[in-house]
Order: C-alpha cells, then structure tokens, then sequence
C-alpha cells in the first residue's frame, strides 16, 4: 500500500486472533491500526503477519509506549524502535497520546495524565518535536480520556492541543469516545467540546466502549475500556463531529474482550454509513480527506 | 497558589494503594477523589496481570484464573516492568512461582512457566534458516567432533522432573496423555511456527551442552558417560531437524 494518507473510511484494530481470518478473507476494511509496541520483536510470525495486512490495506501504527507527555526525557532506543517499524512498514500514519507512561525506571504501562500549564506545553512540544524530527515525518497526538484534573493547570485541553499543533506542525488524533469519557467525567458539554476543537488540524478519528462506574461522591465516572460496541451517546458525538471535520480516517478500538472479527467488522460497517452520510450532506468538502 | 504534582508522586501513588491521592490532583469539584484515582491504580494492575496471564495461559488453566490472578497480582506488586515493551514483562515470572508458597501443591507449575516463556520468546525470536541437515553432513566430511553449534535465536531446552511438554500439548490439542515422568522439551521456530518437541533425556543432556558451548566430541562424550547407547550422529540430525543450531563454528 504506498497511498500517503489512510482513506476516509473505518478501521479496525489488527489482533492477533483475528490474522489468519483476514488474510483469507481479505474483508472490506478501510485500514487497519496495530500498537506499535506489539511489533517491537525481533522477527517471528507477528511480523510475518503485519508485512502480509499491510500488502492489502493501509496501516495505522499507533504509539502507547513513547510518553511524549513525560516530565523524563524521551527514550532514544525507543525512538529508534520506532523508526525502525517506521521504515519497514511504511504507515499511512504515525500517531501518540497527549500522556505519559514511563518514569524513572518504571513502565507503567498506562496513559497518565498531565497538567496543562505554559511549562508542560514547552515540554510536550519539545517532545513532539523531537519525535517527528527523530521519524522524519508528521505525527497525529491524541486527545487523552481522564479521570482527575490538576489544580495547577490553567490552559484547556482544547487549547493546550491546538498549541502544540500550532508550534509543532503536528496534527491531531480525536478521539470522540475519549471526548465523551473525559466530558462526563469533568462535567462539560462533549459537543462544546467538539465544537471547540481545532478540527484543521485533525486526521483521524477514535471510536471505542466506555465502562460506567461512580467516584467516591456517587457520581457518573466513565471509564475507557476498549471492551465493548461503541455507545449510542458518541455514535451521536461521532456524527456531529463529521458535520465538522468532514469524512475521517476512523478507527472502532476493542482491546480487551476482544470479539470474534465479525462483530469488529459490524461495528467497522456503521462507521462507514455515518461517513458516507456525512460526506453526502456535509458542507465543508475542503477539510474532507479522501483515499488517494 | 496551586500544588505542583510532580510525576515522581503521581507514579508513586499510582504504584502503592496505601499513599493518599496526591495534593493537587481533583475531581471536578475541586475534592481529592479517591475512587477516581483509583482508576489509574487499576489500569497499571489489571493492564499488567493481563499481560502475566496472556504469557501463561497454560498456568492459568492448571491452576484456575482465581488462583492464577491472585499470584498474578502479587507478581505484578512487586515486579514493576522496566520497558514499555510489554512482550518482554514477567519473563521472570517462573522463578517467582518457585519462591510462591501458595503454588507448592502444584510442583509443575514453574517448569511450565519456564515452557511458555521459551515459546513467547520463540514466537518473538529474530527470523533465522536454522542449521540445515545437509550443512551438518559437511561437517561430517571434516572433523565433525571439532566444531561447535549455536543455538538459533528461537531456541531454548527446558528440562524437568515433571512431564510438562504432555502437560502443555494436553492443553493445546485433544486426546494427549500425561504419564508421570521426566520430560525434556526443546522449544523451536524452525519455519513459521512454534515448536514444542518432548526429547530424549540423553538428547536433551546432549543439546545442553551444545547450546552452553561445549564442541560436539566433548558433548557426546559428556553423553556417553551417562547414556553408555547414546547415538549423537542421530540426536544431532534430529535436534537440527527441529531447528535447535543456527550455524557451526571450528573450535580447535
């Protein structure tokens, strides 16, 4: 696939389980998106398998390991890594998340969050931009789901994303099910939100499952777990956002429970009908990005 | 004037459920919550067992997911990993099972522990044309005995007193008898696939010595000490079959 940019359409998660499925019934899917971290081996059938997707259909390689939002400074070797996967596979995208998952000596294998202050914003730019001058090309950062706020900060997350998309270049990754977790969960309007959002700068979109839970006062807490069909509320979210952005890269993420590949592919057909809807009656065709 | 929340605290409090929410991290309304902190807390720890029970999953079947979870759990408190590479978390996973307690009334268990972490490794291993039957036959026309063989970067031996290449096929395909015993089992990736092969104890002696480095003369001899039948011409063509060496190298 030599296409530069993923085609306006769903995308689906490549798990393993569902390899040998794919390839022989090479199903009408977009692209697919792998987690860079995963193919981070030496060789071996992980490889094999992801070198014969990306033959058929463009590629996501999507970061969760690099800590661009770390008070540490970036990891070279993983840097490297990065490159190296880069190079091999040629995705029609890199992206990374708006968080921090390493420090010290620890890997703690979840995104954190940050406090949006004029000092993170220097750091997590310099980290951005150091990431695309290390990959030798643009990369998308993704808006972060959150469970606390930080009383230090004082830039919005709307704001703090469009800086560092204004001073880096970089664009952004907008993750709706991650809108609606973070909005319910801080108690702000997730269309607002959207509506606020720098939407030049996006090139793809994120759909997931959210978990529902209570905090300590009894109070809705959502929680993004990648564990289920994607909700009514950001099925709605998602369709306002197109009227926005116009037909996106979109990817469905089910990383836990993973279903059989059917049920991803149904879920795959419903984000294609809202983009195809959007694309017929959306009024913006500049911002619409379509497979080359 | 607002707290700065260093993430050396963060991570400290995400680490150990005893430290309080870190002052300066809120909810909405402005109050230190502790359940929504607590969603980070188990992220990091529910994430990491997932990533120990994937690795294991025979483990966790021999010994039940609420068993396999709470040692699980005591694993990950302790063993924090060290890269964001999460193929490589718990590869130490089997020598904690030897030290739990709780595990000793299954005395298998770690040799199987041992098992799945060769075939994740294996699985993982860098792609490289095992040592071929033919190569092994040129040796032959020179001074077989002299000539070393590396291991090939898939491959590992597992020995034990237990039976657990049975044990690990009985959960992988239907109809496989474990009879008590000691079994030793080489762990390879001669093509596409994993490999797991039960060998013969004087084989698996044999292989030993190869892969720490011995030459193929003191190997056998080592053998044939214990094994006094020993053929190491067919152990050798046999472990190459299954694509134990990468390549061969003149020790004299």
């Amino acid at each position: 696939m030599s296409a530069k940019r993923l085609p306006a359409r769903a995308g689906l998660g490549l798990k393993p389980q569902h390899y040998t499925q794919i390839l022989e019934t090479v199903p009408d899917i977009g692209f697919f998106e792998v987690h860079a971290e995963n193919y981070m081996g030496d060789g071996g059938p992980p490889h094999r398998y992801l070198e014969a997707v990306c033959g058929r259909y463009p590629l996501s390689l999507h970061g969760v390991g690099l800590s661009i939002g770390g008070e540490d400074r970036l990891s070279l070797d993983h840097l490297r890594r990065l490159r190296s996967l880069i190079e091999r596979y040629r995705p029609q995208s890199f992206s990374e998340h708006l968080a921090w998952s390493s420090h010290g000596e620890s890997a703690l294998n979840d995104l954190l969050p940050l406090p949006y202050t004029g000092a993170t914003l220097d750091r997590v730019a310099a980290h951005v931009d150091q990431v695309q001058q290390a990959l030798g090309r643009r990369m998308l950062l993704e808006n972060p789901s959150t469970y606390v706020l930080f009383a230090e900060s004082t830039i919005a997350e709307i704001d703090f994303l469009a800086g560092v998309a204004g001073r880096t270049g970089c664009g952004l990754l907008l993750d709706v099910n991650n809108v609606m977790v973070s909005s319910v969960n801080h108690r702000v309007d997730p269309f607002a939100y959207v509506d606020r959002f720098p939407v030049e700068h996006v090139g793809e979109i994120h759909l997931a499952g959210y978990d529902e839970a209570v905090d300590a006062a009894g109070e809705r807490l959502l929680i993004d777990a990648h564990a289920s069909r994607v909700s009514p509320d950001v099925w709605a979210l998602f369709r306002h956002t197109l009227g926005r952005t116009g037909p996106q890269p979109t990817l469905v993420e089910w990383d836990n429970s993973v279903p059989a590949f059917d049920v991803l592919a149904d879920e795959a057909a419903l984000v294609d009908a809202a983009i195809a809807s959007a694309g017929s009656s959306s009024g913006a065709p500049s911002v619409r990005r379509m497979a080359s | 004037m607002s707290i700065v929340v260093g993430q050396e605290a963060f991570a400290a409090a995400v680490l150990d459920p005893t430290l309080p929410v870190p002052a300066g991290v809120v909810s909405y309304r402005g109050d230190a919550d502790e359940k929504r902190f607590a969603v980070y807390r188990n992220n990091v720890h529910v994430g990491l067992v997932g990533v120990v029970a994937a690795k294991y999953p025979v483990c966790a079947t021999l010994v039940g997911e609420e068993f396999f979870t709470a040692m699980a759990r005591l694993y990950v408190a302790s063993h924090k990993p060290t890269s964001p590479i999460m193929m490589h978390y718990a590869s130490d996973f089997a020598a904690f099972i030897e030290g739990f307690e709780g595990a000793r009334p299954v005395p298998y268990l770690a040799d199987v522990a041992r098992l799945e972490q060769a075939w994740s490794v294996a699985y993982n291993a860098r792609d490289e044309q095992p040592l071929s039957i033919g190569h092994l036959a040129s040796l032959a026309a020179e001074d077989l005995g002299s000539f070393g063989l590396a291991a090939h970067p898939a491959a590992a031996l597992v020995r034990s007193a237990y039976p657990i290449g049975s044990i690990w096929s009985a959960h992988h395909a239907a109809g496989v008898a474990v009879r008590p015993g000691a079994e030793s089992v080489l762990v390879s990736r001669p093509g596409a696939e994993v490999n797991v092969t039960v060998i013969p104890s004087a084989d698996a002696g044999f292989c030993g010595e190869l892969l720490s480095g011995a030459t193929i003369a003191a190997a056998a001899a080592h053998t044939l000490d214990q094994h006094p039948d020993f053929d190491f011409g067919r152990a050798l063509v046999g472990l190459s079959s299954i694509g134990a060496f990468s390549s061969s190298t003149r020790k004299d």
